[in-house]
């Protein structure tokens, strides 16, 4: 009797093991899958042309050619485009959270007349691609002297129903007896918001913040459309603009490609501790 | 403070209870709301009538009625590629992408050590700039220099003939867009997994296992049914965007090689950007990817309510 279940027991422990290896043998698999391509991105940056295509591959460079790193600044405007970006991007953001929260608030904790028709006609614009009205919205924007402005990457990035969306889709999870409780207690629904439903959704907008910013500054077709002038460029219109004219310095892409990641990977490291661990303590459904 | 306010408001109340609430609640939706009017609505209209015109927007905007439509359908061998091709993508990236970030979501659910880490790595190249990897896939997938053909050529024995041409290949290029799609945004749709897995019941797993049901049981019939809003979501946003695919073409194949990855939004650029705009006739290939779009919305809208 006690020897089946030592028997069972030892035959857990080995099902366990074996869950285990697997997770991790998959794991690792997946992460190696993702990550070597920016190792290999890395070490290129560090290689004269003809030693980048080395096999087997050197993924440390014996001679690392730091001269990669001097020439892109004089080759293009590199700063100018991530000052271009970071401005787009930051106004973007601040202007989404703001105009998302605001009216997620009111489609998930206050009745009003048509709250489902209007709902439904934001899921509807999820649904619409941008792709499909580009072309009128591009003859609105020049009537109006907006091309080549960054006012106009500005204005079609900021309200996306994707933010309303998401923020609602929390919010319904904060439980109506708070604001129900802070209504008794006299707080506007300014105040209910203000007061409680942006500090509870913190985990939610570090969520918005990191996406709008990621979708902001990955943004590639609205540039490429609205900013045709030089100084004016994204970095990614003008990244694209420095690898079709240069289109076989590869060490020199690479290392402009490296540069356009440091941005995104500093900003990204340090709100998605945070970002992370919202999500994780509160939960989506709060 | 504020209740003081409420106090002395509630005395004069002129109007109804109900209509005062309504207008404060369109008070929080007018910001975002005018936005989405004048920059999403306003166009979506304008789109809607373009496509019955012909327009170079220098002439004069003329009424061609379902000209647009009849050509698109019966002699522009390039958009009927570009529609397929789109299809084919869409088909291609949804159940994959969907596949890997649920498999790397449910595998990060579990108690594993560096789950930051991994975690991060897995994101990373989502929120990389879009340019700079393409220009790194470019390479890796070098047909005649790039390391993916040289291990296959040198650890798997694939004669140099028989060596894939990727991005270069008519058959290969839609596959390495596909591939570098799924490679790129399945980090995203990871971090929804995996906020949706932190809603879902420890207790019922804890049940099912006392019950004497396995991991890949539990995962079955107690994980993904929790999941199903969840994964309403992510199917809407995979399928959504990739109708909408354009920039990986645009950077890794050129639309080529012919018009191998040619997509619907890649053609709409052509003819309203390049060279003589004709702003009409993309109009009405915008049409067409949104009734597209919109038909997919509905079953899938559809589906999650049976499903309810």
């Amino acid at each position: 009797m006690s020897a089946a279940i030592i028997k069972t027991e030892a035959s857990q422990k080995r099902r366990n093991f074996i869950s285990k290896f697997l997770i991790y043998f998959f794991l690792i698999v997946i992460t190696a899958c993702m990550l070597l391509p920016f190792l290999w991105m890395l070490s290129s940056s560090f290689k004269l042309n003809k030693d980048v295509f080395g096999f087997p591959i050197q993924w440390i460079p014996k001679n690392p050619r730091w001269q990669n790193y001097v020439d892109i600044w004089t080759q293009i405007p590199l700063l100018t485009f991530v000052k271009n970006t970071v401005k787009i991007t930051v106004v973007v953001t601040l202007l989404q959270l703001f105009t998302s929260s605001f009216a997620a608030y009111a489609f998930a904790k206050m009745q009003f007349k048509g709250k489902n028709a209007l709902f439904l006609g934001y899921i509807a614009t999820i649904a619409v691609p941008w792709q499909a009205y580009m072309v009128p919205q591009f003859m609105m924007m020049s009537s109006w002297h907006l091309n080549n402005t960054h006012l106009a990457i500005m204005c079609l990035q900021a309200f996306s129903a994707f933010g309303v969306f998401l923020m609602k889709q929390f919010y319904e999870g904060v439980p109506t007896e708070l604001c129900e409780a802070a209504r008794i207690d006299g707080l506007s629904e300014y105040g209910i918001w203000w007061h409680i439903m942006l500090p509870l959704s913190l985990p939610a907008l570090s969520t918005l913040t990191i996406f709008t910013f990621v979708n902001t500054w990955n943004d590639f077709l609205g540039p490429l459309i609205y900013l045709t002038k030089t100084e004016l460029k994204t970095i990614q219109i003008g990244l694209r603009m420095f690898i079709t004219q240069y289109s076989a310095e590869y060490g020199l892409i690479m290392a402009a490609s490296v540069v356009a990641l440091i941005p995104v990977l500093i900003v990204f490291l340090s709100l998605q501790k945070y970002f992370v661990q919202g999500v994780a303590s509160t939960g989506i459904k709060g | 403070m504020a209740s003081a306010a409420v106090q002395n408001k509630t005395p004069r109340k002129v109007l109804k209870k109900s209509t005062r609430d309504s207008l404060i609640a369109y008070s929080f939706i007018a910001p975002n709301f005018i936005g989405f009017c004048v920059f999403t609505l306003v166009p979506m209209v304008f789109a809607i009538a373009l496509a019955f015109c012909a327009w170079d927007g220098r002439h004069a905007i003329e009424f061609v009625g379902l000209k647009n439509f009849v050509k698109l359908f019966t002699t522009d061998k390039i958009f009927q590629a570009a529609l397929k091709n789109t299809i084919v993508y869409v088909i291609g990236t949804v159940p994959l992408t969907l596949a890997c970030s649920l498999a790397m979501a449910v595998l990060l659910n579990q108690n594993v050590k560096l789950r930051n880490f991994f975690r991060t790595v897995a994101f990373f190249p989502y929120v990389a700039s879009l340019v700079a990897v393409a220009a790194v896939w470019n390479m890796i997938f070098n047909p005649s220099m790039g390391p993916i053909n040289m291990i296959l050529n040198q650890f798997f024995g694939v004669a140099v003939e028989n060596l894939p041409r990727w991005a270069a290949g008519k058959d290969t290029a839609m596959i390495t867009v596909i591939l570098f799609s799924v490679w790129k945004n399945m980090g995203y749709y990871m971090v929804i997994y995996l906020a949706g897995l932190q809603g879902c019941n420890p207790d019922l797993n804890e049940a099912a296992e006392l019950d004497g049901a396995n991991r890949w049981q539990q995962f079955w019939h107690i994980t993904l049914p929790q999941l199903r809003p969840t994964t309403f979501f992510v199917v809407i946003m995979l399928t959504i965007s990739g109708f909408k695919v354009y920039d990986q073409m645009y950077m890794i194949t050129q639309g080529g090689p012919g018009t191998a990855t040619m997509t619907l939004v890649y053609y709409i650029y052509n003819v309203a950007f390049v060279n003589t705009p004709k702003y009409g006739y993309a109009s009405a290939i915008s049409m067409v990817l949104f009734v597209l779009v919109l038909i997919v919305t509905i079953i899938q809208f559809r589906g999650s309510k049976g499903e309810n």
